[in-house]
């Protein structure tokens, strides 16, 4: 689950990050009153899940209470499109105001762990400002990597580390550390699994700030973060993912037509990639899951439909938990309630397979039953 | 001779008495696993499926059952204490079925597991099984597997059951199948896997199917090219997955390049690999394979 920048600088701060003075806003008159706090000069920035704001417009100095009232009244509400965001755009319903900083030097700093090793990284690099993936391919040799063993946590000597690396030095090295421990202790409390500041700036006056913060938190332990998972703003987020999600299932809306619905994570990819291969675009990935019933499948057939850019359907149904006669049922079912049934290729195996297929020959729908996944892209290509 | 699970498994199925525990623990049995125990906290002393009895805590069940391999079923937030009491009781081998245990749990799990003896395969994973010793130690689907000679290991469930399907309907029967689970963090590797086929003399060839995300293909890309004599056909799917989404699995995330399928499939093809170029050839990528060698 991803945080706004707020919200994530306030988490940040909880265990000692240093962050730059502000607050955010949601109306163009608590826009101007954050920003006279701060003595009129600001920064009002959009609050969007995705990167790449300041090219965007979604990001802008201003010099007066009266000037971010004035940004405040053009953003919020507006819908921001960066190179992140998909074409689509996101909502913005916040903004940040902020001090002005005087920025010496801009670096990059994130943690995540590192499936390969197993453990938390810090990942580190002089190039602040700039995308990471950028560094990393034109300037591998700037980028650090400093893998942290969970079991001892982070000790000073890599601290040290970083720090040289960075070239930080003197006044700055104590704040840098002590901000290096806070986000340890956050991501690992807080069950992060990424946290990235870019730009962490070191001032004029050698102060260590968080001028830009990144916070996903792994879904999969929320249940033990009641307090962080109220902060999930789903209107940054596609509203049919958003439902299928409350249904458990996994469903990524994608540009094509032939919706798909599969179950397994890893049979939904191979029938998006034959989807493709036929030489059509598959609408979405949609993974039902292993223990699906009626109802979940029902629910995930009118989701789809629910998608207009939806014009043919494919259906890959492996039983061996979920039963075909099961799936066919909820089959029928979701498309009564999406009330629109477009050209659909249904592909059933595995357990209870001709109970399934007589149920949907019985249906009275218009249905093609294929045996086998190549069998599918022929039918998908036949349009 | 097959990999890991053989005649000589005994066993234990940790949330035996919880709902997927109890079905799919009685669907190993009667796949003719020898279920020898389970473990359920606070249910010492009951039996299930008449016979096996169930104990409070696994090293209590590995003394009186000699149990040597654990199958776990736990809901998630109780999986890593699970994992670790499996190899603090010295169980060998840990299958661990749940899916959507948080990532800091494995991490804590695989660090507690380093300069140990025991071996873990998932989370998130289907298990394993051997057809010709009717070793089934997991979730998938017993009636679609067939003796034989061809290693798989997969990231995946039911595109594992799809691919041995395929082989299974072209006559081509099995060793083993893994299921090393879609998580960003586990236990056993393909690598880890490869060795083990490698080694295996009643595995003749072997088939990987990978998915985008992480570099786990790569590095089993490079294992096979310094190490692997065996004919090996690889999968990679998610060729149509957008970068930065999240495709079901934890770890089918496409961060950078590395992470994408057309770089999988190119390390794995200079390894000299058989590439299988759509899920739709999977057996008859494998027969093909098999043909040019004899």
């Amino acid at each position: 689950m991803k945080l706004h920048e707020y919200q994530a600088k306030k988490l940040l701060a909880g265990y000692g990050v240093p962050i730059p003075q502000g607050s955010v806003a949601s109306t163009p008159a608590e826009a101007t009153k954050a920003a006279e706090q701060l003595g009129g000069r600001a920064v009002v920035k959009a609050q969007v899940h995705a990167g790449g704001r300041g090219k965007a417009g979604g990001v802008k100095v201003v010099s007066s209470g009266a000037e971010a009232a004035e940004v405040a009244k053009r953003l919020i509400g507006s819908t921001l499109v960066t190179f992140q965001t998909g074409p689509q755009g996101a909502p913005v319903h916040q903004v940040l105001v902020e001090q002005t900083v005087d920025v010496a030097r801009e670096l990059y700093l994130s943690m995540t762990t590192d499936g390969g090793r197993r453990r938390p990284v810090i990942i580190a690099s002089q190039a602040g400002g700039m995308e990471i993936e950028e560094v990393a391919k034109t300037h591998p040799d700037q980028i650090i990597t400093e893998p942290i063993d969970p079991a001892i946590g982070l000790y000073p000597f890599q601290v040290r580390r970083v720090a040289e690396a960075l070239n930080v030095t003197g006044e700055a090295a104590r704040p840098f550390a002590m901000l290096l421990n806070a986000c340890y202790n956050a991501y690992m409390e807080k069950d992060c699994s990424m946290i990235e500041i870019n730009p962490l700036v070191i001032t004029k006056d050698n102060k260590v700030l968080a001028l830009d913060a990144k916070v996903t938190i792994d879904d999969d332990a929320l249940y033990r973060h009641k307090a962080e998972a109220e902060l999930r703003d789903k209107s940054q987020e596609d509203p049919l993912e958003v439902q299928a999600s409350e249904h458990g299932i996994a469903y990524v809306k994608l540009d094509g037509d032939v919706g798909c619905m599969v179950n397994g994570a890893g049979l939904a990819m191979a029938t998006m990639d034959i989807v493709k291969f036929a030489g059509a675009q598959p609408a979405n990935f949609l993974d039902v899951g292993g223990g699906a019933n009626e109802e979940k499948i029902a629910k995930a057939i009118e989701l789809m439909l629910s998608d207009k850019s939806v014009t043919q359907v494919l259906v890959n149904i492996f039983g061996g938990i979920l039963r075909c006669d099961v799936a066919a049922r909820g089959l029928i079912a979701g498309i009564e309630a999406a009330g629109r049934q477009p050209r659909m290729v249904v592909r059933m195996l595995g357990t209870n397979v001709d109970e399934g297929k007589q149920i949907l020959a019985g249906s009275g729908l218009k249905i093609s039953l294929v045996n086998t996944l190549q069998e599918a892209a022929t039918a998908i290509a036949a349009k | 001779m097959s990999i890991l699970v053989d005649k000589n498994t005994r066993l234990l199925v940790q949330g035996i008495t919880g709902r997927e525990g109890s079905f799919h623990a009685e669907r190993c049995m009667q796949y003719g696993t020898n279920l020898v125990a389970g473990v359920t906290p606070g249910k010492g002393g009951e039996k299930v499926f008449d016979k096996v009895p169930v104990f409070n805590s696994v090293s209590r069940a590995v003394k009186e059952t000699g149990a040597n391999v654990s199958l776990i079923f736990v809901p998630p937030p109780f999986a890593a204490d699970a994992m670790i009491e499996s190899a603090d009781a010295g169980v060998p081998l840990v299958i661990c079925i749940t899916e959507g245990v948080p990532v800091k749990d494995s991490m804590y799990v695989m660090r507690y597991l380093e300069g140990k003896q025991t071996r873990l395969i998932g989370p998130n994973c289907p298990g394993l099984i051997t057809p010709g010793a009717k070793a089934k130690v997991g979730i998938m689907p017993g009636n679609i597997h067939m003796p034989g000679k061809v290693g798989v290991v997969s990231r995946s469930g039911t595109l594992t059951y799809e691919a041995v399907q395929q082989l299974t309907t072209l006559g081509i029967g099995q060793s083993s199948c893994v299921g090393i689970g879609g998580d960003p963090v586990s236990g056993t590797t393909f690598v880890d896997v490869l060795k083990l086929f490698n080694a295996d003399p009643e595995t003749e060839a072997i088939v990987l199917i990978g998915e985008i995300g992480g570099v786990k293909e790569q590095e089993a890309a490079a294992y096979i090219k310094a190490n692997v004599k065996k004919p090996v056909a690889a999968l990679i799917v998610g060729q149509t997955a957008p970068p930065g989404r999240r495709m079901g699995h934890a770890g089918a995330v496409i961060t950078g390049t590395a992470a994408l399928a057309s770089e999988k499939m190119k390390a794995l093809a200079e390894a000299g690999c058989h590439v299988i170029p759509s899920p739709a050839e999977i057996g008859s990528t494998v027969r093909a394979m098999l043909a040019s060698r004899k």
